[in-house]
């Protein structure tokens, strides 16, 4: 059992084995690098929404002698409908090839459309502007209404309807509708004593993470080329690069270099396939980096949405039926979460009767990404102001309600599972009796609660562990550590091996030097890589034991080991693992632990967290007084870490309901693209936040483990807007509760 | 045409040479190759790229690189003394008030100006103070606490 565990290190705060050179100074991020002989590549963006590009014409940059290489996507050689077809190409090769490089469209303001590398920064943005581009302006598309009605622009001329139930007859602007349903929604409606039926919508936001895109790569065809950049999957670059330019994953060396945050928005490519092409065709080692502006106008903002919502209730709070109707922007290109948004929507509550469609819509804004718990908090927002506007209308106590409804274990989700042992209720108990909700709400003041659910995921990952004839060693893992991931391997490794954490040095290893592992997102890392860690240090126990049976003379089943030494059973010799290690050379050579493994059961986490606010009726500005994130991890293996993610994740979701929005002008242009108009929350915007960790263990982990990165941006939306509502007295139906927007409800309310 | 700039660095002696229009941030990274100062936003709203010129807290995106002829620049890298970690840096370590780590520099250097201008700030003069500075990972919770943290030891060695 999990729970009735001793550990020696799982649950201490340790400090993390990266923190010197991230505190000094002395961590290299993508921007760090420099290589000799190396120049600089600059990209040209579009200064249009929605054009047809009529001409493009690199001949004088090209001639420049500042100028080394021009790229375009005529580039691309291996952008084939084979290897898509075959399978052996992700189906968005298309796609990725055509945001990175527009083809013969411009889709979003900023699109890259061509690429120089020139001697210096400054020689290869000068370059830009000898480049000739000619455009058919077409009308942009900017809105999920605008894109859907009736004669809209179209983005894709070819693009129909994937999903419908009769084949779509003429291309449009959605690209696809999903359905999911359980149990019968006309009858559960029917037995409802009480509907509540409302329509939301959210912004299109960014990730915000302060470190700008940035690469340093070297072609070489002789060697594997050299990529360096900050991402979240370094061997997902490395797929993504070899599939645009026809190479084999053989041929290239991705390094991951530290990572100044992602977010789900380092998970794909945008300047490294570019420098790639600008070095190959120069014979220079290349570096590009993003500016902010850039960030913002061609990086990964998350979807906009609009959800219908409702829901049907008997007049005792039971939950008859759940339906929902879901839009997300996808930006230029499909793929926004719609998905995971049909599916996460109303899985915290077991309710027999649910149906929920989601429609993919393109619109004329930067290729969406993915953004922590990617589509959840847009869907899950529209759920929990509903089942809180329910409550409101029912006279019951927010809390109570959810726990009458509760997903629980054996509850059928919407999307096929039934969910195994999950710790909502444990969350929604945790909140009942936390100091916040028991504290009395300031004058003035609203408060507002919201559940959340992410599924998390496990997949693949490859550790190895090296033990030095001391008996230190170094953890050998390839998932990126984006928020402290390594001080949790070296705890975990410690723990199974009974060392001290600070005598195995975890190291991030490039694509060569450790096989396979799926990108740092899902919430997988401590959960997968950790389960890896645990098996290959599993694997040196074996050895160990096997080595010091050797030693002794007798069958590795006459030792045990445990806190770092081997007994012999049949007598009382003992040795520790260090000098195991020292004796190494006589049993056969040192010692290598490894694992690769496809992790399974990875453990849903739940989420509720409780806001209170204040709202300035002069001026519309929201003020957080106070808030508390609680939130199942299953088993804590570093609760500071664990902490921090919850107060990240909530953070992020309040400046999602409070501030962050992309905004438009008429003719498609993003108006705030830097830091001082698109706000995000600042330190004297925020108090503490508060935190609860609720440990119910997820017993396919050894130590108990659940994904906690991404579910904690799930319930603030929902949290803030329903406080806000609460303290204005008014419905709140649209993200964010900006200043303006708050006020000008205020003036109308009178 | 480049100019020929004369400065210290963290004590020593640097010289370095700038366009007119290169930023200090540019000249520390990219001449000097001083990489522990950020460039985040490259307009002073993100405080990534923060430094101490001649004492006084600056985004050095916002500072060209010949205004620091003459004058003492102190960043990230100077902060610590070789293995020795000043109180600020061990504490952001002890109260996990990074993630990521990319706005830490930034953040170091404005507690450290903080703390000097003011050794017994409430929590909200810091969370004021260090509103220039802006991290997406933390939340900032853990870098408060770790702020004032390091603000009561060193009065203590005061």
């Amino acid at each position: 059992m999990s729970e009735a565990r001793e550990y020696q290190h799982i649950g201490q705060r340790t400090i993390r084995p990266d923190g010197f050179d991230k505190v000094t100074g002395k961590a290299n991020y993508g921007a760090d690098l420099s290589i000799p002989g190396m120049i600089w590549g600059a990209i040209l963006r579009s200064p249009h929404a929605h054009a047809k590009i009529t001409s493009l014409d690199v001949s004088e940059a090209e001639a420049h002698p500042d100028v080394f290489a021009v790229a375009t996507y005529q580039d691309f050689p291996s952008v084939n409908a084979e290897a898509v077809a075959a399978g052996t190409a992700r189906k968005d090769l298309f796609d990725t090839a055509a945001n990175v490089l527009a083809d013969t469209k411009v889709l979003y303001h900023g699109h890259a459309i061509a690429a120089v590398a020139a001697r210096t920064e400054a020689a290869a943005q000068a370059a830009l502007e000898l480049i000739q581009v000619a455009y058919e302006v077409l009308d942009p598309v900017l809105t999920i209404d605008a894109a859907i009605k009736d004669g809209a622009a179209l983005l894709h001329d070819n693009m129909m309807t994937q999903g419908l139930l009769e084949p779509a007859s003429a291309a449009s602007n959605i690209a696809a509708r999903m359905e999911l349903k359980k149990g019968d929604i006309d009858l559960g409606f029917e037995a409802a004593d009480i509907i509540v039926e409302r329509s939301y919508e959210t912004p299109t936001v960014h990730q915000g993470y302060i470190e700008p895109h940035a690469t340093t790569v070297r072609f070489d065809d002789n060697g594997p080329s050299m990529i360096w950049c900050p991402t979240q999957g370094h061997f997902d670059v490395r797929a993504r690069v070899a599939q645009l330019l026809n190479m084999e994953l053989g041929q290239i060396k991705v390094v991951a270099s530290e990572i100044g945050g992602g977010f789900g928005g380092k998970t794909t490519v945008y300047l490294e396939p570019v420098a790639l092409i600008l070095s190959k065709k120069s014979g220079r080692p290349v570096k590009m980096t993003m500016s902010r502006e850039d960030v913002f106008r061609a990086s990964g903002p998350a979807s906009a949405s609009q959800s219908k919502v409702k829901i049907g209730a008997k007049s005792d709070g039971t939950i008859t039926a759940m339906q929902a109707s879901l839009h997300y922007e996808a930006g230029a290109f499909k793929g926004s979460p719609m998905g995971p948004g049909c599916m996460t929507i109303f899985t915290p509550y077991d309710v027999e009767n649910m149906y929920v469609e989601g429609f993919d819509v393109v619109v004329n804004k930067p290729k969406a990404a993915a953004y922590r718990a990617p589509g959840a908090p847009q869907a899950e927002f529209a759920a929990e102001m509903a089942v809180n506007e329910l409550a409101s209308k029912l006279g019951m106590d927010p809390i109570d309600l959810r726990l009458k409804n509760a997903a629980k274990e054996g509850t059928q989700t919407i999307y096929g599972p039934k969910l195994k042992t999950v710790g909502l209720e444990a969350c929604l108990l945790a909140a009942k009796s936390s100091p916040h909700y028991q504290s009395t709400l300031q004058e003035n003041a609203g408060r507002g609660l919201a559940a959340g659910f992410w599924f998390n995921i496990g997949g693949q990952s490859s550790v190895m562990i090296h033990l030095n004839p001391d008996g230190t060693g170094s953890i050998i893992e390839g998932s990126p550590d984006i928020g402290g991931s390594r001080a949790s391997m070296q705890m975990m490794a410690a723990e199974v091996l009974g060392v001290s954490p600070s005598t195995l040095n975890p190291i991030v290893a490039d694509t060569e030097h450790v096989a396979y592992n799926q990108t740092t997102g899902g919430s997988r890392t401590t959960f997968a890589t950790g389960m890896a860690v645990i098996e290959a240090a599993e694997d040196i126990v074996d050895q160990l034991k096997a080595r010091a049976a050797e030693l002794w003379n007798v069958t590795p089943e006459q030792v045990d080991y445990k806190n770092g030494v081997a007994y012999n059973l049949s007598s009382d010799e003992r040795l520790s693992l260090a000098e195991i290690c020292a004796k190494a050379e006589k049993t056969g050579g040192q010692i290598t632990g490894r694992a690769n493994i496809n992790a399974r059961g990875a453990g849903p986490s739940f989420a509720v967290h409780l806001c209170d606010v204040q709202v300035d009726p002069e001026t519309g500005k929201t003020d957080v007084l106070r808030y508390t994130a609680i939130q199942d991890a299953g088993k804590a293996i570093h609760p500071s870490y664990v902490e921090g993610q919850f107060q990240g994740g909530a953070v992020q979701g309040i400046g999602w309901a409070l501030n962050e929005e992309y905004v438009y002008s008429a003719d498609g242009v993003m108006e705030n693209a830097g830091f001082l108009d698109y706000r995000i929350p600042l330190a004297s915007d925020l108090p503490e936040i508060e935190t609860i960790i609720v440990e119910v263990p997820n017993s396919f982990h050894p130590f108990g483990v659940r994904g906690v990165g991404e579910t904690g941006i799930v319930p603030p939306l929902a949290a803030v807007g329903t406080a806000v509502s609460e303290a204005i007295g008014l419905p709140i139906t649209s993200l964010p509760c900006s200043p303006p927007k708050l006020l000008e409800l205020i003036m109308k309310r009178g | 045409m480049k100019t020929h700039v004369s400065t210290v660095v963290n004590g020593d002696a640097v010289e370095f040479l700038c366009s007119p229009s290169d930023t200090l941030l540019h000249a520390l990274r990219n001449e000097i190759g001083l990489t522990g100062t950020k460039e985040g936003c490259g307009s002073g709203d993100c405080g990534a790229c923060s430094v101490m010129l001649d004492g006084a807290l600056v985004c050095s995106c916002l500072v060209l690189g010949v205004e620091a002829q003459g004058s003492q620049v102190e960043t990230i890298e100077g902060i610590a003394h070789q293995d020795k970690l000043h109180v600020i840096q061990e504490k952001f370590l002890e109260h996990a008030a990074l993630q990521c780590g990319i706005c830490t520099p930034g953040l170091i250097v404005s507690t450290k100006a903080l703390l000097e201008e003011n050794p017994a700030p409430t929590e909200e003069e810091a969370r004021y103070y260090l509103a220039g500075n802006l991290c997406r990972c933390t939340g900032y919770d853990k870098i408060i606490k770790a702020v004032m943290d390091a603000a009561d030891v060193m009065r203590q060695g005061a």
